[in-house]
């Protein structure tokens, strides 16, 4: 009896063992050892196979995380380690400790395309739509010949139109180069139903020419090939537009947010602050401690540094701000010149000092998590995360400086000295504390921008430097005084810098646009919107 | 702005002449003063700071070991502040106030061009360890970085290959000065000797410091919708940050797109976030991870150096190909004055020539006995996960360096030699 209970749990322990073993020891040897060309051969037995419990070994091989012993070893160990603990690839038994001497297991560019294609072949029989639909859609760039037959049986059993349809297209791309002349036509006509970028290349491919000779013979072919491409060209094209017009309005967003500030502190008050962009500078290293402090003591949060960066980056600028206007600016009210020299030594000072705390070299602000990457929002068009998130930043920063100005008491008091000083202070209007509160708040709103610069550019001493001529032309060009000058102004600099930039390239573009605006001032020097009225005859 | 950088001169200059008085103070010591001329600050600190490190660790070995011909050698460091005029003014301070015998220094072409005036006028030895477009042969300096036929030559032809993914488009970007330009002109007139289209070839630049690469990554897009593209990037400086971090953001795989570098080391994507980078490419003469004994003895003494100098970046040290070359650069030289018995100029040079070094990268490396140039290995690496890379292709021995691409007209005429003697 005892016998026959062993002999019954070895060998339910063997099947065990046998289900674990998710891909034959032959092939992983080839994926393991092999050459590229013997690692693809092995990848489309497996796709051909269509074995599911494959999906974590291939995995595992496009995330770097199996290891093997060296080809030379007699006894070949091939495991997928990840965290430290390896799991042993044949039989799926845990092993530990790890053994000495392993050695990772390479891959290059070209057999990661096809594990990844390897891996949506597998996963288009997943019971979860969503699973389907994600490995359909990676499919569609990079399909191939060999997997027809799999398509073919997805194709049938997929009960989800949008799924159904896309690999129906990806079908109809594979088939363009082979099968008869019929076949060929239908599936050129149904490409112009996708608006996948790898289409085009498909259909430009058929449309080239080798010397004098079309690769393709059959007029008829390529003349649907070409109704279809520009078909899908349209369709892409639109995209590209709007791709553009969303970088040109992330250029806006941050011009705008840098130049915002300036807005008060010059725009408004009138001091010529050549320190502006050093307090954006001050604003970016405030970030980098508020994160340095958070790795070090709540790293946990770690993804939340930013939202304690913001009021701190504020708080910071603003103080540094005050400070400036208490020590060094009040003496030089209505002195511009002055004011200019003074605050660009302050500059050099404010460099210098971050160049002796924190180094020369550029310092790293990580991305939070949930600001890396970005949304799909049409085939081939992706908005990055950290973009649409300063655009929303700028668009709050800009709400509550137009409420703090037009809704608030201190908001008033702003407006009143900066229009007539004299009549304010005759109706008790404390000036003096007026204007250092209104520089620390400019400032404070440069520190924002530093906090949102930090998280697409590089922090360093010279940080504001590459901003300062930015922000001046921003709120210049946008008419001195006025808020929603200077929303247009960043806008439009921002915008036709990118559609610029788009034609001529970076450095033209850069050119092109300084000498609008320096023909644009010489035309209206008041900029896009003057101030009415008595202040502006001043 | 202008006012600005004429302060900026002035505060150098003033420091110039305070750090010279100095200089002749120290003069009274026995030791061989050397000199290190990397940018500590503005764009190219980010690349050239660990190459000043891992001199004075150098240096600091050879005195270890007894210095040079029995006397200590004492670096002199100064700091051009990635500003190419200021880098020729720096170097004649070396030479002719501080009389260094030799510099270790430069990162850019155009900083390269801006001393070697300098050097050859005041018949002075400089060791410039990076990669570089080669057109140039000097008798003062001494190349420890690739030639286009040690790097950019063999990364273009591996993507070609069916292995890289059989490239057909290629966009050439880079930033805009000499070395990115040159090495532009001659990767176009060897794709175009591989039968690729001028219409096939897009060529981009941007300026020092260009941290918007949002156009340029939709145009690599856009372009790439013609047929496989690949990326050949030649950025220079911490604009390398922004574009990786675009590129990750905006989705463009190394899959789809390969982009492969030829300024971008493992001390350059520290900080970026590598994960969607996986795959994107860059070749060198060395990677971090190459597995060999000398390699492990090297990165060892780099973890301690760094520590011990509490050095940003200690927490996770991380060697890459310049400053290989650099180390090499700093142990011949020691070499041959010792061979040589003299540091000077005309009684070292022919020391040097053949000087050989066990290097990291795993073989020996040779100089050349008449091109002033390393014969070095090409190695092609992959981004992982880890901002490490994979060696996915390397030459089986070293390369002896071209300085003259037969790929520019005109270049078969010249010699494989300095000109002066």
């Amino acid at each position: 009896m005892r016998v026959v209970l062993r002999l019954f749990l070895q060998c339910v322990l063997c099947l065990a063992a046998l289900s674990a073993q998710a891909v034959s020891p032959d092939l992983l040897q080839k994926l393991a050892y092999g050459e590229a060309d013997d690692k693809l051969a092995a990848l489309a037995l497996i796709v051909a196979g269509a074995d599911e419990s494959a999906i974590p070994l291939l995995q595992a091989l496009a995330d770097d995380s199996v290891q093997a012993s060296p080809d030379t070893r007699e006894k070949k160990i091939i495991l997928i380690v990840k965290d430290g603990k390896g799991v042993d690839a044949v039989t799926g038994k845990a092993v530990e400790p790890l053994s000495e001497g392993l050695e990772d297991v390479v891959i290059n560019n070209r057999v990661r395309k096809e594990i990844t294609t390897a891996i949506a072949a597998l996963k288009l029989a997943s019971p979860d739509k969503a699973v389907r639909l994600a490995a359909a859609r990676e499919l569609q760039s990079n399909a191939e010949e060999s997997m027809l037959p799999a398509l073919a049986r997805a194709v049938a059993k997929e009960s989800d139109p949008d799924i159904k349809n896309l690999l129906a297209l990806t079908q109809a791309s594979i088939q363009l180069s082979t099968g008869d002349k019929p076949a060929r036509m239908a599936a050129i006509s149904a490409l112009a139903a996708s608006n996948n970028p790898s289409t085009k290349t498909l259909l430009i491919g058929l449309l080239a020419k080798k010397g004098n000779e079309f690769v393709e013979p059959d007029a008829d072919i390529r003349a649907a090939a070409q109704r279809s491409l520009d078909t899908v060209q349209s369709k892409l094209s639109t995209g590209e537009r709007f791709g553009q017009a969303f970088t040109g309005i992330s250029l806006g967003s941050i011009l705008l947010l840098a130049a915002l500030g300036l807005a008060i502190t010059y725009g408004l008050m009138g001091v010529i602050n050549m320190a502006h962009g050093e307090l954006i500078m001050v604003g970016a290293y405030s970030t980098y401690l508020v994160q340095n402090f958070f790795k070090a003591n709540l790293s946990g949060a770690f993804d939340w540094y930013l939202l304690a960066a913001v009021p701190v980056s504020f708080a910071v600028a603003a103080l540094v701000g005050m400070l400036l206007e208490r020590g060094v600016i009040r003496f030089l009210y209505g002195r511009p010149l002055e004011t200019l020299l003074a605050t660009w030594g302050i500059s050099l000072m404010l460099i210098q000092a971050c160049r002796s705390i924190f180094g020369a070299q550029n310092v790293q602000v990580e991305n939070p998590v949930w600001m890396s990457g970005g949304v799909e929002v049409m085939a081939g068009i992706i908005l990055p995360y950290n973009r649409i998130v300063i655009i929303v930043f700028a668009l709050f920063v800009l709400f509550m400086v137009w409420v703090m100005l037009t809704r608030t008491r201190l908001g008033l008091f702003v407006r009143a000295v900066t229009q007539n000083r004299g009549m304010a202070a005759c109706v008790g209007v404390p000036t003096k504390r007026i204007d250092t509160v209104a520089f620390g708040l400019g400032s404070g709103i440069a520190g924002l921008a530093g906090c949102a610069l930090s998280q697409i550019g590089n922090v360093g001493p010279d940080l504001g430097q590459s901003y300062i001529v930015d922000s001046f032309m921003v709120v210049v060009l946008g008419g001195v005084g006025q808020l929603a000058g200077t929303v247009y102004a960043a806008m439009g600099l921002g915008i036709a810098n990118k559609f610029l930039e788009g034609v001529a390239g970076a450095v033209l573009a850069k050119i092109c646009i300084l000498v609008f605006i320096i023909i644009f001032i010489q035309k209206r020097p008041q900029g896009i919107f003057a101030l009415k009225g008595r202040f502006a005859d001043n | 702005m202008q006012r600005r950088s004429f302060l900026k001169q002035l505060t150098v200059s003033v420091s110039l002449a305070v750090a010279g008085m100095g200089a002749t103070l120290a003069q009274a010591q026995e030791t061989i003063k050397v000199g290190v001329l990397h940018s500590l600050s503005g764009t190219m600190a980010i690349s050239e700071t660990v190459l000043k490190d891992v001199a004075l660790m150098a240096i600091d070995e050879i005195n270890a070991k007894g210095g040079v011909l029995g006397k200590k050698l004492e670096p002199v460091v100064v700091d051009p502040a990635s500003n190419w005029p200021l880098f020729a003014e720096k170097a004649r301070q070396l030479i002719s106030k501080d009389k260094v015998a030799v510099t270790f220094g430069c990162w850019t072409s155009v900083s390269r061009k801006s001393v070697l005036p300098v050097f050859e006028e005041l018949n002075s030895l400089l060791f410039y360890p990076v990669q570089y477009e080669g057109e140039e042969l000097s008798k003062n300096v001494y190349y420890t970085g690739a030639a286009p036929n040690q790097q950019a030559i063999p990364a273009v032809e591996y993507l070609m290959s069916k292995e890289g993914g059989g490239a057909k488009r290629w966009v050439l970007l880079g930033t805009d000065y000499v070395y990115p330009r040159t090495t532009n002109k001659i990767l176009r007139a060897f794709l175009k000797s591989k039968g690729v289209d001028d219409k096939d070839i897009d060529e981009k630049y941007t300026p020092f410091g260009h941290s918007d690469y949002q156009t340029i990554v939709a145009d690599i897009k856009k372009f790439a919708q013609g047929g496989k593209t690949a990326v050949v990037s030649t950025i220079n400086g911490d604009s390398n940050v922004p574009f990786y971090k675009e590129l990750g953001n905006a989705g463009l795989k190394a899959k789809d797109v390969p982009v492969v570098a030829f300024s971008v080391g493992e001390e350059e994507l520290r900080g970026v976030d590598t994960k969607p980078l996986v795959g994107h490419l860059a070749a060198w003469n060395y990677f971090m991870s190459v597995k060999n004994p000398t390699n492990d003895e090297f990165k060892k003494k780099w973890a301690a150096y760094a520590k011990a100098k509490k050095l940003p970046g200690a927490d996770k040290p991380l060697t890459n190909d310049p400053m290989e070359a650099t180390y090499i650069g700093v142990h011949m030289w020691a070499q041959a004055a010792a061979k040589a018995k003299s540091i000077e100029t005309d009684k070292i040079i022919p020391a040097i020539n053949g000087q050989t070094f066990k290097a990291p990268s795993g073989l020996t490396a040779t100089m050349d006995a008449k091109n002033h140039h390393l014969h070095k290995p090409v190695l092609i690496g992959e981004v992982k996960a880890d901002g490490q890379f994979n060696v996915v292709w390397k030459t089986k021995g070293p390369i002896k360096a071209q300085p003259w691409s037969p790929f520019i007209a005109g270049n078969d005429k010249k010699k494989d030699e300095p000109e002066k003697k």
